[in-house]
């Protein structure tokens, strides 16, 4: 018959009409189903039914450890009183090598006698410029600088606020503990065993082959092939 | 095939066995052509060299003898150190698959000129444009050669190696400002808005020395009486740039007669950023991000294809692991991208937004799985070379990773296909709209060089995952999606069956995700400053969704750029046809038809 088939489609869009309101009831006991994070979970599943939209910016995505966005400088934790630690960057300068829109300006340090220092005299990323590719966080030998989840950067005067420098791209390494701690662990567990694997080779009664070996594994860890 | 191998003695003779399609045109080729064609013996290139004079003889010999009838690809290279231009050319055999037949035309830097092969492949047009615009070859012959990516009255060719953009900084990335001493600079600073213009020497304008609409306009007068009854007149329009049904910002100028579409002509550009300079200043590491932003719904896709390329030219192996971690990612790609494409075109089609949105929920559970394991839900940056970036996270959304693909594959896109289904197949609209409208003969496909669902839905079935498989492809069970048609309503068949294709691979991909779990995604330790090991060249081409994307790259011996950069994009070329396609249509087709090619405007103007 001519026109089942528009039939038959309106009957899968009145379908979805109610559906929409399915869920709407079956939290009515619980809490109701916006601005509540398990409801947000549901909706976000692959069991989830209905409208799958959420009300930003009251309710936000969670966000997964690997989110990129742009990147910050991580120190130690600071001494009470203090904003930051000691930075963990060395200035070495991977990082601007290998960023693909060159974003990344450094400033190398310098001691009193003219040598230099490994430690950042002066570190600017321009967020405008800024991909979020995250190759800087991933080729850092020093864990030093990681892709950051703050994404709400907006900000009115593009020409002052949007040069982040090293104030304001320095946090401390519990913050990045927090927002990504199986990721923090994994490279705290690789960097601990290369400076045992390092400690190692020092000792000169060790097994040769069992440095070669351990070297392996660390470098394994360190570059996270297997781990994050 | 191990086993018959095995049994061949070993001295070289297994050769004389398997010699390839490619390789026995080209020795048919050499035997044909002894004065005209020469090996190309330059280290690491491979295919012939043809003397500019004989070249169509050659080209009409390969596409109508020897069956080499589908030219994929057309890239000018500038030799600067020879004061040389090349015209590269990648011709494939619909029927025999396998490898490429590369013809090489060499010509003088300053008075670069050669045969355009319009008259055999209709589709070397929009290439032949290309490489005009950005190299500057003049190809002699060619229907319409104007500038294509940039605007009228650009000067110089922007891809020849001697010419310097208005914000030029160095030559090659990291460029040495940046450390150790670095001290910020905005582009912009350094070249003031207004200031950054360069004009020829002594060229002062004054706005009316060249009316850049004029050749276009001319392009499409067709000399046929109004219809004397009606007293109808034709008229020009332009249909964009910026309509949001034509999915970017594109315009189609078209004469109509009336309602009925008597000529087309595609006008680009208008997000034209220059992606192969830029590529060619990048260090090879870099230009994978960049890939994301060319068709940027199919991220994983581009990467895949610029790390074959580029894992070609080093000679790299890729471990297992991250095989079945890229085939994964780019049949996922293969299906966020038809569902997104399938929504629009039914959006085209005056089905405003409703089983669009049906279709989104399921490309963001996919997009939520690209966050989760590459951090990005569309730039996703993921592969390198040699293998992935990551391995696949343990879990999403609470639940383990492979339960998850396992729920998503199994029960989730099924029953959505299943629905679109209902809602869109069997639709009396639908059907109405699409059935013979936009027809593309098979010959025809093949001849505009199209490819990807378009060419698959004119009856002609090539997949390169089949024809030329690359990666583990080869050890996957999978059907040739075609339909025979050729119209707006078989490709969107030939999208829900490549959904439905792309579902039956993952089956099979998961269960070995699962075995190799803790394998390596990478071969040894990752590298930032890679450099080319040879001289040489590399075409890397996958299947993408759109359709074949290449991507053509030449280094020299311990660079760490290439130096030539090339990318096949299918949304450009799949847009050649669409002046035949919409002939004698009526307007409101035309965007049915623009939607069923499915471009994005990132890929189509680099």
């Amino acid at each position: 018959m001519y026109g089942l088939g528009v039939i038959k489609g309106l009957g899968v869009t009145i379908k979805e009409f109610f559906i929409s309101y399915k869920d709407d009831l079956a939290w009515v006991g619980k809490g109701g189903r916006y601005y509540h994070d398990d409801a947000l979970l549901e909706r976000q599943s692959l069991q989830g039914e209905g409208i799958s939209t959420i009300f930003y910016p009251e309710e936000k995505l969670p966000i997964p450890e690997r989110f990129r966005f742009v990147p910050f400088l991580v120190t130690d934790d600071p001494a009470p009183g203090q904003r930051w630690g000691h930075d963990w960057c060395t200035s070495c300068g991977i990082c601007s090598k290998v960023c693909p829109p060159q974003c990344i300006w450094i400033e190398r340090g310098k001691q009193p006698n003219g040598r230099p220092k490994p430690e950042p005299e002066k570190f600017f990323i321009d967020i405008d410029i800024c991909m979020n590719c995250g190759l800087c966080a991933e080729f850092c030998p020093f864990d030093a600088i990681k892709m950051d989840h703050d994404f709400e950067l907006a900000s009115y005067d593009r020409t002052t606020a949007h040069i982040h420098d090293k104030e304001r791209l320095s946090k401390p390494i519990s913050y990045w503990r927090s927002i990504a701690p199986k990721k923090a662990a994994a490279e705290a567990a690789a960097r601990e065993f290369a400076e045992e694997a390092k400690t190692r080779k020092k000792n000169k009664d060790a097994d040769a082959e069992e440095d070669r070996i351990a070297d392996a594994i660390a470098r394994q860890l360190v570059y996270r092939g297997k781990l994050y | 095939m191990t086993e018959v191998t095995s049994t061949l003695p070993s001295d070289g003779s297994e050769q004389a066995l398997f010699i390839s399609p490619e390789e026995e045109a080209l020795k048919s080729l050499r035997q044909k052509f002894p004065d005209a064609l020469t090996d190309d013996n330059r280290d690491g290139y491979e295919g012939l060299i043809v003397a500019p004079e004989s070249l169509l003889e050659v080209a009409r010999v390969l596409s109508d003898d020897l069956g080499f009838n589908f030219l994929s690809s057309v890239t000018g290279v500038d030799l600067f150190d020879d004061n040389k231009l090349e015209a590269v050319y990648h011709i494939y055999s619909i029927s025999n698959g396998g490898g490429a037949v590369v013809l090489k035309v060499q010509t003088d830097r300053d008075n670069p000129v050669v045969p355009s092969l319009t008259p055999i492949w209709p589709g070397a047009e929009f290439q032949e444009r290309e490489a005009y615009d950005m190299i500057g070859i003049e190809f002699a012959g060619h229907p319409d050669l104007r500038r294509i990516l940039t605007w009228d009255g650009f000067h110089g060719h922007p891809l020849r190696k001697d010419w310097k953009e208005p914000f030029f900084e160095d030559e090659d990335k990291p460029f040495g400002s940046r450390w150790p001493d670095g001290n910020v600079i905005r582009a912009e600073e350094k070249n003031v808005y207004g200031m950054n213009v360069q004009y020829p020497p002594g060229w002062v304008p004054t706005g009316d020395e060249y009316d850049v609409e004029t050749d276009i306009y001319q392009g499409l007068t067709i000399s046929r009486e109004a219809t004397p009854s009606m007293k109808t007149e034709k008229v020009t329009v332009n249909i964009g740039p910026q309509h949001p049904s034509t999915h970017g910002v594109f315009r189609m100028v078209v004469t109509l007669d009336g309602e009925t579409i008597l000529g087309l002509k595609p006008v680009m550009g208008y997000l034209h950023r220059n992606h192969e300079k830029i590529g060619e200043r990048n260090t090879f590491i870099m230009n994978i991000p960049y890939t994301d932003r060319l068709d940027y719904l199919t991220s994983m896709s581009n990467n895949f294809a610029y790390v074959l390329a580029v894992e070609k030219l080093f000679d790299m192996e890729v471990t297992e692991r991250a095989q079945w971690i890229r085939i994964l990612m780019a049949e996922l790609t293969r299906i966020c991208n038809h569902l997104w494409a399938i929504g629009f075109l039914l959006n085209d089609l005056g089905a405003l937004q409703t089983p669009m949105l049906y279709y989104y929920i399921e490309r963001e559970l996919i997009l939520d799985f690209f966050e989760a394991t590459a951090g990005s839900r569309m730039m996703c940056n993921f592969m390198r070379f040699g293998g992935v970036a990551y391995d696949l996270p343990d879990d999403l959304r609470g639940k383990n990773i492979y339960d998850w693909l396992d729920e998503l594959v199994e029960n989730r896109l099924p029953a959505t296909l299943e629905e679109g289904n209902d809602l869109i197949t069997g639709n009396e609209i639908v059907i109405a709209r699409g059935v013979g409208v936009g027809y593309l003969s098979p010959e025809d496909a093949i001849a505009y060089s199209a490819s990807g669902p378009l060419l698959r839905g004119s009856g002609v079935a090539y997949d390169i995952r089949r024809a030329d498989p690359y990666s583990f492809y080869e050890h996957l069970d999978f059907d040739v999606a075609v339909r025979y048609n050729g119209d707006i309503f078989d490709r969107y068949l030939v999208r829900m069956d490549e959904i439905y294709q792309s579902i039956r691979i993952l089956k099979q991909v998961i269960p070995y995700l699962r075995e190799t779990q803790g394998g390596p995604v990478v071969p040894g330790k990752p590298q930032y400053a890679l450099r080319a090991p040879r001289d040489g060249e590399a075409y890397g081409r996958v299947e993408a969704p759109k359709g074949e994307l290449g991507f053509y790259v030449t280094a020299k011996r311990r660079d760490s750029n290439p130096s030539r950069y090339h990318v096949r994009a299918p949304s450009f070329i799949n847009l050649t046809p669409l002046g035949k396609m919409s002939l004698r249509h009526k307007v409101a087709d035309l965007v049915g038809i623009l939607g069923s090619i499915d471009i994005v405007l990132g890929e189509v103007d680099r």
